[in-house]
């Protein structure tokens, strides 16, 4: 008897980047990767392990320590014709690369009056709840979604950290790449010919009628979760996965909106000036009328992030939170 | 490292001159000028509110990038910084394509997008333009990289100023350049300011090549008064780069005559200061070596002058002939054309 899962393979959201980097690496010869520790070390997540064995330490190419530099030098390698893929170690790092970044990657295409495009991929991991303090943990995808000229992706399952690379590598612009660091283990199924996916839809992962809850990245899966619980209690919760927080397709979470007119936003994000703030926005600017509620947001706690873990706990966003303002906001009559 | 060095010609006084170095000294010459009076036009057009924003102007540095360029190809890239209106127009972007986008017209080298301080052209790989001191080194490096990576055998030269020098990326980039073999000509114009700062008030040590050439790079000074030193210099530096040995960095030693920018009143130097430089302005110091040389004459200059000044009105015709960019196209080339933005 079939139940579908012969065409399927399980893999760890780590093995899918580096099979996507494979892939890219094998596929075309202008891809190369670099960053601090991506060869010899293996990668500090060990998401580029046995990759120098392959390729070689040409196209695994290890940095020294000056992020702004080797971003910078990915920008000129993709005005110069290849296929750049940087790493930064993570978010908090490529804060030392933000002049690039925004000054330069974001920039170039337009300061240029449309002469010159850089076909940049910059991936980084980013994200909350392993402990790592206050200058290794934040999620700063949504900030990073600020800036006009670069795409910020946000991938959140298997298929997704698998399937996005290849099609930003298509891309003739800067795409930067959000991968929270708590999914690396995560283990999901794809199909044995997965092939690329799009990079600028969200995607509705679970339908319901009662509520909308938006979110990316690790969040999500809080999300779903939740939306189990719920659902044995006989509340139906859509969930939505922004997947791209730049461009961010408005038009899935309104027609949500339009169905369920109740939505919760889940953000790894600071409150204040989050992407959460602009979903939620938009929702008000193009939507309001579908609303019976006030759009709810859950968002990690206004500060550093703590150490201990039972603050860290309590400064991101939580499915028992969420189940709890779900409850209360379908309560609420429109 | 080398020390800072003489000219071809400078002990050749009284004898006889080919076609071809005369030619070659009108070249230069001619170049120097275009810069000069161009740099005079713009001033001119800022004052009247033709042009905006920032203007730099690079008067008295015009050696470094007539000499400079001299020792570059068609291939080669370049990528320099908001003072770049020489080094554009060296490197072949027409005087109009450069004044309509100083006007902010469409037809300017950038769309009217860049202005003077982001000057772009793909056709002569002219790569900005970058308003970010220090900003557009990774990027050189990263053209150079690309270039080794895929086997041309091409140099990407860097122009960048002692206040560059000082920034973090400059010494990563020495750092990483060496340690990839990376073919990048380092030019740094070392014009002893950076705006109001005097390089002693900036850098620990003020000798730019000896403090390079700790990162195991080939460095060498130039006094950068002297076009055909800087030439010189120029010529060994881009042939070593070209042959595979690694990066280089040339300091050229220069001076700027004018303001930083337009809103600069200079209280940070004397007048005497400027004057005192002035004497050793490279237009002045060469074109009298070259009269009383006997490789040019006064007649020769006059028609140089000529020539700049019609060059030069044409191209203000031009940006003022030049239209400006409807409105609806504001969010143009913020993403590629043709794609999901
Ligand atoms: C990162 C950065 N810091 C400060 C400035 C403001 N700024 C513009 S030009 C300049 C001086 C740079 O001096 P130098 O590199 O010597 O170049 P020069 O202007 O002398 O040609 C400064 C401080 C800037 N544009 N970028
Ligand atoms: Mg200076």
């Amino acid at each position: 008897m079939s139940n579908g899962m012969e065409h399927m393979r399980k893999l760890t959201y780590r093995e899918a980047v580096r099979e996507a980097m494979r892939d890219a690496l094998r596929k075309d010869e202008r891809v190369f990767l670099m960053g601090e520790d991506v060869g010899r070390y293996g990668g500090c997540f060990a998401v580029s392990k046995g990759l120098i064995e392959e390729f070689g330490p040409e196209r695994i190419r290890d940095t020294p320590l000056c992020e702004s530099t080797f971003v910078g030098a990915g920008i000129g390698a993709a005005l110069g014709g290849m296929r750049p893929i940087v790493e930064i170690m993570t978010v908090n790092f490529s804060l030392l690369a933000a002049d690039q970044i925004l000054n330069n990657t974001a920039t170039y295409l337009h300061m240029s009056g449309g002469l010159f495009n850089v076909p940049l991929i910059i991936r980084m991991a980013t994200g909350g709840g392993r402990q790592l303090a206050a200058q290794h943990s934040h999620c700063l995808s949504g900030w990073y979604a600020h800036i006009p000229g670069i795409k910020v992706l946000t991938p959140a399952t298997v298929e997704d950290a698998r399937g996005m690379l290849w099609t930003a590598l298509d891309d003739p612009d800067p795409v930067l790449i959000f991968e929270n660091s708590g999914l690396y283990n995560m283990e999901g199924f794809l199909p044995i010919d997965a092939g690329p996916v799009d990079i600028d839809s969200a995607r509705v992962r679970r339908a319901g009628k009662d509520l909308t809850i938006i979110s990316y990245s690790a969040s999500l899966f809080k999300a779903l979760d939740a939306a189990e619980t719920l659902s044995k209690e006989g509340i139906e919760a859509e969930v939505i996965d922004l997947r791209t927080l730049r461009p961010l397709d408005e038009r899935t979470f309104l027609d949500s909106a339009a169905r369920t007119h109740r939505v919760l936003i889940v953000d790894e994000g600071w409150r204040s000036g989050s992407i959460s703030a602009e979903v939620s926005a938009r929702i008000m600017e193009k939507a309001f009328f579908e609303l019976d509620a006030a759009v709810e947001r859950i968002c990690s706690a206004e500060v550093p992030m703590p150490y201990a873990k039972h603050l860290e706990e309590a400064a991101l966003p939580r499915m028992e939170k969420i189940i709890e303002v779900v409850r209360k906001m379908v309560r609420s009559h429109g | 490292m080398k020390t800072e060095r003489t000219t071809k010609l400078a002990s050749a006084e009284k004898r006889s001159v080919s076609p071809m170095e005369r030619e070659h000294a009108l070249h230069l010459l001619r170049s120097m000028i275009r810069i000069r009076r161009f740099e005079a036009k713009c001033a001119e057009l800022y004052s009247a509110m033709k042009i905006r924003g920032f203007l730099h102007l690079y008067d008295g540095e015009e050696a470094v990038a007539v000499g400079v360029m001299e020792a570059l190809t068609p291939e080669d890239a370049v990528v320099a910084t908001y003072r770049e209106h020489g080094h554009a127009l060296m490197r072949g972007i027409s005087a109009g394509a450069i004044l309509a986008e100083m006007y902010g017209k469409q037809e300017g080298c950038s769309r009217g997008r860049g202005g003077s301080m982001h000057l772009f052209d793909d056709k002569t790989r002219f790569y900005g333009g970058n308003a970010i001191v220090g900003g557009g080194i990774p990027i050189a490096l990263g053209l150079a990289l690309a270039d080794k990576m895929q086997n041309k055998p091409r140099v990407t030269c860097c122009f960048f100023g002692d206040g560059a020098a000082a920034e973090g990326e400059f010494h990563e980039c020495l750092n990483l350049a060496v340690l990839w073999q990376l073919p990048v000509f380092f030019v740094c114009e070392n014009n002893l300011y950076a705006m109001g700062t005097a390089i002693r008030y900036s850098h620990s040590v003020t000798d730019l090549a000896r403090r390079a050439a700790s990162y195991g790079l080939t460095t060498a000074a130039v006094d950068a008064m002297d076009v055909q030193a800087v030439e010189a210099a120029a010529e060994e530096a881009a042939v070593f780069v070209r042959s595979g040995k690694g990066p280089y960095f040339l300091e050229c030693r220069t001076y700027r005559f004018r303001a930083h920018s337009m809103f600069d009143p200079e209280l940070y130097r004397t007048k005497a200061e400027v004057e005192e430089w002035k004497k050793r302005c490279p237009i002045l110091t060469f074109s009298r070596k070259c009269l009383s040389d006997g490789i040019m004459s006064d007649a020769d200059i006059g028609e140089i002058e000529r020539e700049a000044a019609l060059e030069i009105n044409e191209a203000v015709a031009y940006a003022e002939a030049c239209t400006l960019e409807p409105v609806e196209d504001l969010t143009r080339f913020v993403y590629s054309e043709g794609r999901p933005a």
